[in-house]
């Protein structure tokens, strides 16, 4: 027998955004560095301006680094009954409207899309909308408190992150 | 703003075209800085006794430095790792990392297909490890 506790009353919730995730341009040089992303636009930033942005930019995958602080809001609850250290990743997609610079200050919405259970094994999928703060958001309020709202001043989504997580079940 | 020096010319492509390989080494020193840089700190990713509790063969490469390590061909290729739009992957099998030396993944990239309407392309990745595929539908669309 196999038992499969994760909880299934988190499909369909949504964990509005919370504080705000400040992209630096040493964190991106290391996640680059950390995966063999040597293109000069992730570590020069002459390089990156040249290329029409304004700053040097983060590798496809940054991304996750700020996905998977949103889904550890619900990873961690222990009503969602999930035992870490038997996650794996199933899929993954990234997708961009523009890269995520340094100097972004980002913002994601957690949403659990689904959760299906097959053979001892729980399927996971949740999306995260990560937003830019504030191209238009004068000085004075760069300190205010993001909203969850979509029709707050200056919040731009930058990309979206789709990850299905398996968790298999307490025997294999 | 004219196109970066040596962006590829979508003209010129055919589907099936190669447009390089990579061979990426990985070692236990890898993962533990891709866990620092991710973030991501599960221990099955460095440590042997919870990885074999757990069901595992050993530490595992974390399936995401895997997606992100073989990128990077596909973002040299297109002189600007900013033309990358949308990447997705399935984690079909993992990579055992040795507590000692070095194990080696294998990436080939191919066009997949090619839209000359909204002069983007997509580039399928083929990622083994000892031969087998550790990567599935490992698509990345980029916007030449």
């Amino acid at each position: 027998m196999t038992s499969v506790s994760v909880n299934l009353d988190f499909v369909g919730r949504e964990y509005p955004a919370n504080a705000p995730y400040s992209v630096g341009r040493e964190k991106i040089r290391e996640f680059a560095a950390a995966t063999g992303s040597t293109h000069p636009a992730h570590h020069d930033v002459v390089t990156a301006r040249g290329l029409g942005y304004p700053d040097v930019i983060a590798p496809a995958t940054f991304a996750v680094i700020v996905a998977q602080r949103a889904e550890a809001q619900y990873i961690e609850d222990p009503s969602a009954g999930i035992d870490f250290s038997r996650v794996v990743h199933a899929d993954e997609r990234f997708t961009h409207l523009r890269p995520i610079a340094a100097g972004d200050e980002l913002v994601t919405v957690l949403t659990v899309v689904s959760i299906t259970q097959r053979s001892g094994l729980s399927m996971i999928t949740t999306r995260c909308d990560i937003n830019a703060l504030g191209a238009s958001v004068p000085d004075d309020d760069e300190t205010a408190a993001p909203t969850s709202s979509d029709d707050a001043a200056g919040l731009e989504l930058v990309s979206t992150v789709v990850s299905t997580l398996a968790v298999r079940g307490e025997r294999l | 703003m004219s196109a970066p020096v040596g962006r590829p010319d979508v003209t010129s492509l055919a589907v099936g075209d190669v447009i390089g390989t990579r061979t990426i080494p990985v070692d236990r020193a890898r993962l533990v800085r891709y866990a620092g840089a991710s973030g991501d700190f599960n221990p099955i990713h460095w440590n042997d006794g919870v990885a074999s509790d757990v069901g595992l063969p050993g530490v595992i490469a974390h399936g995401m430095f895997t997606m992100g390590a073989a990128v990077t061909l596909v973002a040299e290729w297109a002189a600007d790792p900013g033309a990358i739009v949308d990447y997705q992957t399935r984690f079909s099998r993992p990579v055992p990392v040795p507590a000692r030396g070095e194990t080696q993944i294998e990436v080939v990239g191919t066009v997949g297909s090619i839209d000359l309407d909204t002069q983007t392309v997509r580039i399928d990745l083929t990622v083994t490890h000892d031969g087998a595929r550790v990567l599935g539908k490992s698509q990345v669309r980029v916007a030449l």
